[in-house]
């Protein structure tokens, strides 16, 4: 029995289909990405899961559950971070700790919160706002923040695609740390073949939409740890880097149908800078070739 | 050198051009078209004993100036609390509730612009079982209605754009009602319930004039209208520019309140 399962969900927004016909089967402790070009739809996806979006049709199942609405059961981690501006680091992981077990005490709730920042290095900046902090260290907030509610599946909405390649590679590698760690469930949204590659177990591109549905999935096999530099030279990453990067291609290229459309030209004339300004009124305003009705022409 | 000199000292020396501007233009009028106006140096001169001894109390209408802006500023912090009390709730169902703006708001675009002289007749007739409270309460009614739109507006509109990220954390976490509105909603509009706080102020010090005129009670405003009836036309001036410095202040005072909460 799979953990997560979508069956033919679609989900379209006032009649413009959005995600068609996605069928998905995720086990326990897997790391799944789905790669898609931007404007596809992965937003929406993520939404569906997390139970922000009800889809169209189709259902959607959590551990043999229907998932209805939001719930703290599947912590999200959002691509704009989504950290409340006038919390503290501190204060805004407490809040979700404070929101999944109520019944602890503030001594309890103050030594997880902490656990969860010492996670991901953010242990000085405990005291600070979000907007003291670069869009990294936000990320790592909001990474904290869903683990810290314990969720049986963490979904990561494009979580680095906002962040500087840099700061992206040491965050990816913190991902994949923390996930070796105690290995949750893992959706990950992205836009970056080789973010999903070098992170998951299987692979899903999502083809371009409107429409989008899910392509055929490639299985990882690459042995963990995968280090970054290593992995570029395996023959293993690039096969299955070209596979995927070829499936998405096409998939957009079949997209290419034409529609005609009427050709509009700028109705502006040309300014004359030779005629000298006119006092108070300046430069006479450029004319439009519309209005243009008559012309002087040397017989 | 000299340059800058000149532009550290600048913010005060401009201004006083243009008090030095008006004064003129205030003499030349005096001397001109406007008998009846008092010179800027009569009305120093008039005005002396209610500014030199601000806490005067000589008779019920004849008290240092300060001692009649106290009194006002009393009534307008009495009136104005109550425009927050009423103005903040409801500006919060505004924003929230679609089936609430569509009732009211229509009402409330209505009774907005009515003019508080409008206003503290009714005011008067509601309380007139009051007896000797009636003029107060009255007062305070006024100034209530007219002060609290801006809250009213502000907060609406700031509760109405509360990005929805914010409610998706909300929703996610499963926060309980309490929960989201003190940590979620009330945070995030802050900023836009103070603009409004801040402009319903101005209101608040703007209708307490009108409303003493019209109760005759204590204050600047009631101070204005006697001596104007006294024919002492220089304690207009100074009532006029006392009603304007502090009106100022005032509104200095709360844009630093406005910045303290600038959360996001």
């Amino acid at each position: 029995m799979p953990f997560l399962e979508l069956k033919n969900v679609s989900k379209s927004f006032g009649g413009n289909p959005v995600l068609k016909d996605i069928s998905l089967n995720i086990e326990k402790g897997e790391f799944v990405a789905i790669v898609g070009f931007s404007g596809t739809g992965k937003t929406t996806l993520i939404s569906l899961i997390a139970g922000l979006l009800k889809p169209s049709h189709g259902s959607l199942m959590l551990n043999d559950l229907e998932i209805t609405g939001p719930g703290p059961d599947r912590g999200i981690v959002f691509q704009n971070y989504s950290l409340l501006p006038w919390l503290t680091v501190f204060e805004n992981i407490l809040l979700a700790v404070e929101a999944v077990n109520p019944n602890w005490t503030p001594d309890k709730r103050k030594e997880h919160v902490e656990k969860y920042i010492a996670m991901v290095n953010l242990t000085p900046a405990r005291n600070k706002l979000p907007s003291e902090l670069s869009g990294g260290m936000r990320q790592r907030v909001s990474v904290a923040r869903a683990l810290a509610m314990d969720p049986q599946i963490l979904l990561l909405d494009e979580p680095l695609s906002a962040l500087d390649a840099l700061t992206r590679a040491t965050l990816q590698d913190e991902i994949s740390r923390i996930w070796s760690q105690d290995r949750k469930t893992v959706v990950m949204i992205t836009n970056d073949p080789d973010e999903g590659i070098l992170l998951a177990d299987r692979i899903i591109p999502l083809t371009a939409g409107p429409g989008a549905t899910l392509g055929p999935e490639i299985t990882i096999d690459l042995p963990r740890p995968r280090d970054r530099k290593e992995i570029n030279h395996s023959a293993r990453f690039k096969e299955i880097r070209r596979e995927l990067i070829t499936f998405m291609l096409n998939s957009k290229s079949e997209r290419h149908t034409s529609i005609t459309k009427k050709l509009i030209l700028p109705d502006i004339e040309p300014e004359d800078l030779d005629r000298p300004p006119r006092f108070f009124t300046g430069r006479a305003r450029p004319k439009r070739a519309s209005e243009i009705k008559e012309e002087t022409v040397e017989a | 050198m000299k340059e800058n000199v000149f532009k550290k000292i600048d913010w005060l020396v401009l201004p006083l051009i243009g008090v030095a501007a008006v004064l003129i233009l205030w003499q030349i009028s005096c001397a001109t078209w406007a008998k009846d106006l008092p010179t800027p140096h009569k009305t120093w001169e008039t005005s002396k004993p209610y500014i030199v001894e601000p806490f005067a109390k000589r008779g019920e209408m004849d008290q240092g100036i300060l001692r009649f802006t106290w009194y006002s500023l009393i009534l307008v912090a009495k009136g104005y609390a109550l425009a927050l009390i009423i103005g903040t709730p409801v500006g919060f169902f505004l924003g929230l509730s679609k089936t609430f703006t569509k009732i009211f708001d229509p009402l409330i675009q209505v009774l907005r612009p009515v003019s508080p002289l409008a206003w503290l007749p009714l005011g008067l007739v509601l309380f007139m079982g009051a007896g000797k409270n009636a003029s107060e309460l009255g007062a305070l009614f006024t100034i209530a209605v007219c002060s609290m739109w801006p809250t009213v507006l502000n907060t609406a509109v700031g509760v109405r754009a509360i990005p929805q990220d914010y409610l998706n954390v909300a929703k996610v976490l499963k926060l309980s009602r309490t929960k989201t509105l003190f940590k979620v909603l009330i945070p995030a509009s802050l900023p836009y319930m103070f603009t409004g706080f801040r402009l319903s102020l101005g209101i608040a010090w703007l209708v307490i004039v009108a409303a003493e005129m019209l109760t005759g009670r204590p204050g600047v405003g009631g101070f204005l209208w006697q001596e104007y009836n006294s024919l002492i036309y220089e304690h207009i001036i100074l009532c006029i520019v006392t009603i304007g410095v502090v009106g100022f202040i005032l509104d200095r005072l709360m844009s630093v309140v406005e910045r303290r909460f600038k959360t996001i």
